[in-house]
């Protein structure tokens, strides 16, 4: 049964999501529990291929029996199976979080279908991220969109709606681009297997078939990323969705696309073509670095607490791909360490935003004053996972920023690296105005705040508690991460 | 009024046939154009004419919320069935050469695809007469 | 001349439907004010990119691609492009559906389906 763990691990949430459906029907109260037994079995799945694979090296999976290049196959190497590992633990805490947290913000009879499409969501972008088939990840992109859409629509406000139209159709168009790339490459090459699209595709790289179709994919990606100027279905989106929603997919979701645009650059156009051919990485980089300072601004500007993490999320992005654009040993060690980090500091930080909208209904910074006296742990967890996001060591958020720079200074890009730190400020721009207001903003004057807050229930803490706790931890212990993450950088970059 | 005469009893004749080539449709997906995708849309659009002659009360009679639910339940529990039972034989995921070599009947693998194409059949018959029946229901209640 | 007028335009006809197709269909979805009519134009979008898989599987003397009596050695046009597409197909139905119940959600709320009434009344709430 052992080998045949990737594959359960995408059939069986599709059996438990129907299971959700049926049990649900009957009664309302069993579809927690079935939700949560699943993705807990999924965590530990997926951290016992994420050891077999740091012992052996990669797993394939031929599904049917038929070998590639014919058939499809499931991958996990050291790269896959760190994300896997990160995406789980993410849903699985805000499973335990979603509880309480949907029960407030959403219709009772929208509640089966909530969970339903919370498991075909995480389904889906699993499978994204254990495939080794390029017309595979296109499929279970648009089942995780498809779910994302309707999962942001399922909030009271009428405004999600809008949101989540937005990002539908721009999502679409994505995904048409994509699907556009992964056309021209199958003219190019005749395979649709990513390993035999590495070998085939050197000696096509002079084609303007080639060029079009990695255009067509980076575009397209990159507005699923919502990299600098595509971002615009982001705010929105985060901002309107309910608060389980809000943690899962700017964890989860987003760091699956950024797996997916490394994936299809480091190794199906491996560096050869993206540093020499078609010379793109500079390009990326200064958008990048642009990303990184205007969202920050932007962030600063809000007046809704969820808006502003929203923005702070378009530059941390923008962290992620200024990894992409240097493209050193460093630097994507850096970017892979952002991503973890990056993964649990907004998670705490949404699920602290969450907690306040259960218990005062608000997420206006102005409403907010001295809420510090009332939810001392959510407020203490908002201090801590916001020193990482602005990178205090010894957290992760720090170590993250620190081998981000030292890439670039071994890239010889000084400029770039002085915007990182530019971009740090900014970050503590934002994350010291939340905290201003929520200690030390004085409620005696204008006292429009709803009924005395008290602290949010137990199972809404503990996630976020852990969380904040991680962010710490990681950045002590950061050795043990780096375990994980330096074969992953070295197997990008075209190493063992 | 005549013309609805004509619609209904023209309906009335055409539902049968549009079934009966669903069906068909479906079952010869392995060897030609076909498919369960393709079989479930048209068998899902005789219920859509039904709809549209008849009006909402006639398919809801016949396929209630909670039909809707077990149909497409089942359609995929057909498929990922035979997919673990695959497993559990010895093979791959869905590799059905297992089963054949296990069982010993002759096209084994091929009676599999069908019946994970009528699986997919019925599951995307279900889906469909569902959204259509939610849009058709002015202001309705989700799910 | 005529040679290569027919090397760019005649010859690679099938290209140049697509993406003069994908072209509307964007400027449908960018231009249009109706929420209904941007969702037709991610339809001719995608349905665009569909002709484009279509177009570029074609054998030249291949017959459709299902078993003839010869059985494998006839010569068939190449299936694979096919089979992607009726994948994409249900995905493109599945995000239609989704849009089109998200317009009636919008409509039921806001009484508006265009786009500049839309942005006026959500800012107005």
């Amino acid at each position: 049964m052992i080998d045949h763990l990737p594959v359960l691990l995408i059939a069986v949430p599709i059996l438990s999501a129907l299971l959700i459906l049926l049990a649900g029907w009957y009664d309302r109260r069993f579809c927690y529990p079935i939700s949560l037994i699943t993705i807990l079995l999924q965590f530990g799945a997926a951290i016992a291929i994420l050891l077999e694979v740091m012992r052996e090296g990669t797993i394939r999976y031929h599904l049917g029996g038929w070998a590639p290049p014919l058939g499809i196959e499931l991958v996990i190497d050291s790269f896959n199976g760190f994300i896997l590992a990160v995406i789980l633990f993410l849903s699985a805490a805000t499973v335990v979080y979603a509880r309480r947290s949907v029960e407030k913000e959403i219709d009772p009879e929208k509640r089966i279908s909530f969970y339903v499409l919370f498991q075909l969501l995480v389904t889906g972008l699993v499978g994204m991220t254990i495939t080794g088939d390029i017309f595979n990840l296109y499929v279970f992109l648009e089942i995780s969109s498809i779910a994302t859409y309707t999962l942001i629509a399922s909030a009271r406000r009428p405004r999600s709606y809008v949101a989540s139209f937005n990002y539908l159709v721009l999502g679409s168009i994505a995904a048409g681009f994509i699907l556009l790339g992964i056309g021209n490459l199958y003219v190019a090459t005749g395979t649709l297997n990513m390993a035999d699209l590495a070998l085939l595709l050197p000696a096509s790289y002079g084609l303007a078939t080639v060029h079009t179709a990695f255009l067509f994919l980076l575009i397209g990606f990159s507005i699923k990323v919502a990299f600098f100027p595509l971002h615009l279905w982001l705010p929105d989106a985060y901002t309107e969705a309910p608060s389980a929603v809000t943690v899962l997919i700017s964890t989860v979701m987003a760091k699956v696309s950024v797996y997916a645009l490394f994936r299809i650059v480091f190794t199906v156009f491996t560096t050869a073509y993206v540093i020499d051919t078609f010379a793109v990485t500079g390009f990326i980089l200064f958008i990048a670095t642009v990303a990184i300072i205007a969202g920050a601004v932007l962030a600063i500007a809000q007046n809704d607490l969820k808006r502003m993490l929203a923005y702070s999320s378009i530059s941390q992005i923008g962290y992620i791909m200024f990894a992409l654009g240097v493209a050193n040993q460093l630097a994507l060690e850096g970017g892979l360490l952002h991503i973890l980090g990056h993964a649990v500091m907004k998670g705490c930080l949404f699920m602290v935003a969450g907690l306040i909208i259960y218990r005062m209904g608000t997420s206006q910074l102005s409403d907010l004053k001295g809420v510090a006296k009332t939810m001392p742990i959510s407020c203490a967890a908002f201090a801590l996972a916001g020193a990482s996001m602005i990178g205090i060591p010894p957290t992760i958020g720090f170590m993250s920023k620190y081998y981000l720079v030292l890439g670039a200074f071994e890239a010889g890009q000084w400029i770039y690296a002085a915007v990182l730190l530019v971009g740090s400020l900014l970050a503590a721009g934002y994350i010291w105005r939340f905290i201003e207001i929520a200690y030390f903003g004085d409620h005696h004057s204008e006292d429009r705040r709803p009924a005395p807050a008290r602290e949010g229930p137990v199972s809404m803490l503990v996630p976020m508690v852990a969380l904040a706790l991680l962010c710490l931890f990681l950045g002590v212990f950061v050795e043990v991460v780096m375990e994980a993450v330096r074969p992953a950088a070295m197997l990008l970059l075209g190493g063992a | 009024m005549r013309e609805n005469v004509v619609i209904r009893t023209v309906s009335r004749l055409a539902v049968p046939f549009i079934q009966v080539f669903a069906l068909y449709v479906i079952v010869h997906g392995a060897l030609g154009a076909g498919g369960g995708f393709q079989g479930g849309v048209v068998f899902a659009s005789s219920f859509i004419l039904m709809i549209v002659a008849f009006g909402l009360n006639s398919v809801r009679k016949r396929l209630s919320n909670k039909w809707i639910v077990v149909y497409s339940v089942l359609g995929i529990t057909i498929y990922a069935g035979i997919g673990l039972l695959c497993l559990f034989m010895g093979g791959n995921y869905l590799e059905y050469g297992v089963i054949e070599a296990i069982l010993g009947i002759p096209h084994l693998h091929g009676y599999l695809l069908d019946a994970v194409e009528i699986g997919i059949g019925i599951t995307v018959m279900a889906v469909m007469t569902s959204i259509l029946c939610d849009m058709a229901d002015k202001g309705g209640e989700s799910s | 001349m005529i040679e290569a007028f027919y090397e760019l335009f005649l010859s690679r006809y099938n290209y140049w439907m697509a993406i003069i197709l994908m072209l509307i269909g964007l400027y449908a979805l960018i231009a249009k004010q109706n929420l209904v009519k941007k969702l037709i134009g991610l339809n001719i979008f995608q349905t665009a990119i569909f002709l484009f898989y279509i177009s570029f599987a074609e054998v030249q003397g291949g017959t459709a691609p299902i078993y003839l009596p010869e059985g494998v050695d006839a010569l068939y046009v190449n299936p694979l492009p096919h089979v992607l597409i009726l994948t994409a197909i249900v995905v493109g139905v599945s995000v239609t559906a989704v849009g089109l119940s998200l317009i009636v959600r919008i409509y039921e709320e806001y009484g508006v389906i265009d786009e500049d009434d839309l942005m006026q009344v959500v800012r107005g709430r």
